[in-house]
């Protein structure tokens, strides 16, 4: 189906404000009904973590961004659709990743959020590094299986 | 045709990116990654669990079975990780 509305994405090094990009999705129009966004953030789960490094492949990650949100727009009839996701280091309590969805309706903006991170999470290419609290060392994150599961949900 | 890496693969290869002359006999991805893993043992490392690498033919993902083409940047890199 072809996509409803033209999403928005991008990849970056700063941080972004939800409010903001909330607004740009709803400013000036009066079809918007919903509006569902995801913030993920980096998180310390047994005090060791200091920071996360980001690494991504630029170009790609764009592009592979874009096609997840195209097929977004064209599975859920939405008025609009952002996503951004950051690289380099982001430290426990940052952002990293932002996906807003807006409909008329809630139910296609809460299940295009849902698919869009679904996705990101198996087909975006990032690629997480843990550094470890006082320098003893870095090591890449392994992909889950859950994670694939996740974006298998989605099949028809 | 040139080759890009990322994450653990980059690490143990030791290069982000090179452009190599293939050999006439290497057509599909499955076939660059044997070839690659013959150049050295930091490849051999890095391509160690050749099934779980991930392939993109010019910045889209491809399976090991997908043809090489004529020219364009080959990826490789681990089972991906953001969100």
């Amino acid at each position: 189906m072809a996509p409803t509305c033209e999403p928005l994405v991008r990849v970056q090094a700063d941080d972004f404000d939800l409010a903001t990009e909330t607004r740009r999705l709803t400013a000036g129009r009066r079809d918007v009904g919903a509006v569902v966004s995801f913030t993920g953030l980096c998180r310390d789960e047994n005090g060791m973590l200091e920071a996360l490094e980001l690494e991504h492949y630029p170009g790609m990650a764009e592009a592979e961004i874009a096609r997840i949100s195209s097929e977004a727009a064209g599975r859920w009839p939405l008025t609009g659709l952002t996503v951004i996701h950051r690289f380099g280091k982001i430290v426990p309590g940052d952002n990293i990743v932002l996906v807003v969805a807006a409909s008329s309706h809630r139910r296609a903006a809460f299940e295009a959020a849902d698919f869009l991170m679904d996705f990101l999470k198996s087909r975006a290419p990032f690629w997480k590094k843990e550094h470890v609290r006082g320098g003893t060392g870095a090591g890449w994150v392994e992909a889950k299986d859950a994670d694939l599961d996740d974006m298998k949900r989605w099949e028809r | 045709m040139k080759l890009v890496y990322f994450a653990w693969v980059r690490e143990r290869i030791g290069l982000p990116d090179e452009t190599v002359d293939l050999p006439a006999d290497v057509n599909t991805v499955a076939d660059l990654l044997n070839w690659l893993k013959g150049r050295g043992e930091n490849y051999g490392a890095a391509l160690e669990r050749q099934d779980i690498i991930r392939v993109a033919i010019n910045q889209e993902h491809a399976d090991h079975s997908a043809p090489l083409p004529a020219n364009g940047e080959i990826a490789l890199f681990p089972p991906m990780t953001g969100g």
